[in-house]
């Protein structure tokens, strides 16, 4: 059957035909299935979404950094100010997710990429989690804001002055005497472009036939075109 | 004033718009742009302020000159000696704030110095004289570490004239780090200044003794007196002075005054002043000229030329003796060696100033109205062709006329002189009192335009100048711009506060040449009387912002071992012997009860365990003399015998939060 293919392909295709076909069906989506798996794992070098806390005692505002395993910036000033509301560390937040993450995020990857040689509708089910991640990362953030907000220990020192709360994902907040502002972050932006970049790979991937690609690109079978000329 | 001159008759807004304008504001970065200032409006009720207030152009300028709004730092620091409060005053110019006080030789509660602080008691204990205690000091110069001649902001050196003791405080913390205790001498003068790397802290004796704190009757005062400096060496990378490596070199009895260091041109070499060569021995109530009469006799004094690179050599080949414990070159080795020279100077001087380059240097007698500027190329000259005069100690003497370089008469009783970048020298002058400028000569004679060696102005002072203060005015490149004078007498300068009064620094603008000095501030010193100081660009300091890791010990700068970290507080008995591990944060201390038996011995490390900027805890402890400050990061020890029984309550004694009143604690003390 293969062998068929190459001699039809031999038969009625010109070399120009045969770049155009390499690349529209073979080398575009393998491009973009490897950069989405790609820019995915960089994602975890850059943080997610950080929140900046601001009051008169810190002229530079208390800063913190969310990546995907981990948390930095002022988190100890954090944690210190918020034990005054009963507010739990900031480590005890999302440990399962954290502990997990980049495993998770290099094996989704490379289930991603290995979208690349699997030409049927599989291979839109193997992104799917990868299409989804973003969208879960920030139901996953927003489960712990609110669970960290809104269950405050009820013999801190200033339970009764201040209300249980949920911190917003983006945007500004005031509590007490401070002033919170929260956006999402490079990694979380990577993530999104991984997502657009998977459905264009989807989209050239959508024909490409495994056969005909896997003649296009057959050793022996260039190596006749190279022997023709 | 020329300023005060053109622009009397002008309207007082005109003239502040003019001062913003002329950029005469030592200031930048956080002020408006000057497109800012162009557009800006001076509202006319500042004349009417000014006018209610009784306020010349000239006050508006100074104000303009001074006013620092919150938030804005200070262009300069000022590096203070406390005087006999013991302590160093770090104060910003131009706008005259006291910043801080640095405890050094006397106990500060606020600092936690001397109040049971592991560290602090063993530096003072360093300084101990035997078995006293001495708990105060007289500093009187202040010394900025160096490199090659000019401020690193590094480390700060200062002496405590009343007891011959140095003491090194580390500018990344601004905290004293060692007191040395000379080993040979009861009290100093010439200290402390540095040679130009820091190598060297220089301490120069003053009233003459028998070294090694000996007896000797005063009868024999020219024989078992004697005068000395002392060379401490400076290891920088352990920013400490290692008295092992250190020396002395033994002087005649004559009082020693004030050193300084040569550089680049005389680097190598140091300068010494005296007194009292005439070898008085006071003894008023015997009918003896007292020591003010005395000490005044002869018309020349000794300007002692000290070749230090060759008192270096002399050390390594071991040619010294012990005193003490401590090496000393004894005086006829010094006179062997020709370690010594000295320059008759007028009578009974109060300073000898190296000038920017080392080759020059200016002494004020100061019961002679003139400066008298040296060469160093005519003394290195002098001292080649071999000096023809020499003193009862075997001194050679150099001919006065073939060493100097100038004699300017300034006015009544010059003491210090400091320099600035406009080959401008400023003397101070006690009696009159005011400060003098003068130009310098030689290769400095170029960079204005009055004639070399000459007066140039002066400006008042109120009163009875001391020490002055030139910004970075003592080093191989002044800046300028400002000079305070220290003044010993306030009288009328401010409200009166009862028979004991403040001195009065004041702060003179020196940025515009010629004649025109203006005097832009006076601050009131209630808090021991300084002698000198010296001021550093704010920018070559950069001192810690917190402690660089938890569990930092501000004495050995290192981690200390008893560190507390959150979740390893704990109480330990061995025996009769209690060991608290603790830790401080707001807004808790952890442990909160503590449970001892009287009779037990405490020891008590407490951690901060903060990162804030600025988020200091106290630690006070009723009934047992201990009062801790503990920076963010730091940690320390106390320790105790628990003498008394009964409930003591500990607490945070620094305002550190909403909570403070909270963060406490109850030591119970079982009989």
């Amino acid at each position: 059957m293969v062998w068929t293919m190459e001699s039809k392909i031999n038969d009625i295709l010109d070399d120009k035909e045969i770049r155009r076909l390499l690349k529209r069906y073979h080398y575009l989506p393998t491009f973009f299935f490897l950069s989405a798996a790609f820019i995915l794992m960089f994602s975890i070098f850059l943080p997610y979404w950080n929140l900046t806390l601001e009051a008169p005692q810190y002229p530079d505002g208390l800063h913190v950094n969310l990546y995907v395993n981990r948390v930095t910036g002022d988190v100890s000033e954090i944690d210190g100010l918020n034990h005054y509301i009963g507010m739990k560390p900031l480590a005890e937040a999302a440990k399962f997710e954290r502990a997990m993450s980049v495993f998770a995020i290099i094996s989704l990857s490379l289930i991603t990429a290995s979208a690349i040689l699997v030409h049927n509708q599989w291979a839109a089910f193997l992104s799917l989690p990868v299409m989804l991640y973003p969208v879960v990362f920030v139901g996953d953030l927003y489960f712990w804001l609110r669970l960290f907000g809104q269950n405050l220990d009820s013999t801190a020192p200033l339970s009764s002055s201040v209300e249980p709360f949920t911190q917003p994902l983006m945007g500004t907040k005031a509590i007490a005497n401070f002033v919170t502002s929260a956006s999402f972050d490079n990694g979380f932006y990577l993530a999104c472009l991984s997502v657009i970049l998977l459905g264009i790979a989807l989209y050239c991937h959508r024909k490409s036939y495994r056969p005909l690609t896997r003649a296009l690109v057959d050793g022996s079978y260039l190596q006749q075109l190279s022997d023709r000329h | 004033m020329f300023f005060g001159q053109l622009f009397k008759p002008v309207n007082i807004a005109f003239l502040l718009m003019l001062c913003l304008l002329s950029g005469l504001i030592g200031c930048s970065g956080q002020n408006p742009s000057s497109a800012d200032l162009d557009n800006m409006d001076i509202p006319a009720d500042i004349k009417e302020i000014a006018d209610l207030r009784g306020l010349t152009p000239d006050d508006i300028e100074a104000a303009v000159k001074t006013y620092h709004p919150s938030g804005m730092h200070d262009e300069y620091i000022m590096f203070s000696s406390g005087g006999h409060s013991g302590q160093i005053h770090v104060v910003g110019i131009p706008s005259m704030r006291l910043l801080k006080t640095i405890a050094v030789f006397t106990p500060a509660p606020w600092q936690g110095w001397g109040y049971g602080a592991a560290g602090s008691m063993e530096i003072l204990n360093e300084g101990n004289f035997g078995d006293t205690q001495l708990r105060w000091g007289d500093t009187h110069h202040p010394a900025v570490s160096e490199t090659k001649g000019d401020y690193d902001g590094q480390f700060l050196f200062t002496n405590d004239k009343a007891n011959a003791r140095v003491a090194v405080i580390d500018l990344r913390d601004f905290e004293t780090k060692q007191i040395v205790k000379n080993p040979i001498a009861n009290n100093d003068h010439g200290s402390t200044m540095v040679t130009p790397n820091s190598e060297w802290v220089i301490e120069g004796g003053q009233y003459a003794a028998p070294l090694g704190t000996d007896y000797s009757s005063i009868e024999n005062y020219a024989e078992d007196y004697k005068g000395m400096v002392t060379f401490w060496k400076f290891d920088r990378s352990a920013g400490r002075i290692n008295p092992d490596a250190s020396f002395a070199m033994e002087l005649p009895p004559y009082w020693q005054d004030i050193c300084d260091a040569g550089k680049l041109a005389s680097d190598g070499w140091v300068f010494c002043n005296s007194f009292n060569t005439e070898m008085s021995t006071g003894g008023v109530e015997s009918g003896n000229p007292p020591f003010e009469a005395g000490a005044s006799q002869r018309d020349m004094d000794y300007l002692h030329i000290i070749n230090l690179n060759k008192a270096i050599e002399v050390l390594a080949a071991g040619k010294t003796s012990l005193v003490n414990g401590f090496r000393v070159i004894p005086l006829e080795t010094v006179v062997r060696e020709d370690l010594l020279y000295f320059a008759p100077e007028p009578k009974s001087p109060h300073g000898v100033d190296v000038f920017p380059g080392g080759d020059y240097m200016v002494v004020s007698g100061k019961l002679d109205p003139h400066v008298t500027v040296y060469s160093f190329e005519k003394i290195l000259s002098a001292i080649a062709s071999g000096p023809a005069k020499k003193d009862d100690y075997g001194i050679p003497i150099l001919n006065f006329d073939d060493v100097i370089a100038a004699q300017i008469e300034v006015g009544l009783g010059p003491l210090h002189t400091q320099f600035d970048n406009q080959g401008y020298a400023y003397t101070s002058l006690f009696l009159e009192p005011a400060v003098a400028r003068w130009a310098m000569g030689g290769p400095y004679k170029d960079r204005n335009s009055e004639p070399a060696w000459s007066l140039v102005s002066k400006i008042p002072v109120q009163y009875n100048v001391g020490h002055i203060s030139a910004a970075e005015g003592d080093t191989v490149s002044p800046d300028g711009k400002y000079l305070v004078s220290m003044n010993k007498w306030a009288i009328d300068r401010f409200a009166p506060v009862g028979p004991l009064l403040p001195q009065n620094f004041q702060l003179i603008d020196i940025s515009e040449p010629g004649d025109d000095m203006q005097l832009l501030y006076d601050m009131p010193v209630g808090f021991g009387e300084p002698h000198y100081a010296q001021i550093i660009k704010a920018d070559k300091l950069n001192p810690w912002k917190v402690y660089p890791e938890v569990g930092w010990n501000p004495e050995t700068q290192s981690i200390d071992p008893h560190a507390t970290t959150t979740g390893e507080e704990r109480i330990v008995r061995d025996g009769k012997n209690v060991e608290i591990f603790m830790t401080a944060v707001r807004s808790h201390f952890s442990p909160e009860h503590v449970e001892i038996k009287k009779g037990d011995h405490v020891v008590w490390h407490i951690t901060n365990i903060e990162r804030a900027y600025d988020a200091t805890h106290g630690f006070a402890l009723s009934g047992y003399n201990i009062n801790l400050s503990i920076e963010p990061g730091e940690s320390t020890t106390f320790e105790f015998d628990a003498v008394h029984d009964g409930v003591f309550s500990y607490y945070c004694t620094e305002f550190c939060s909403a909570l403070h009143l909270e963060m406490t604690g109850y030591l119970l003390v079982q009989p």
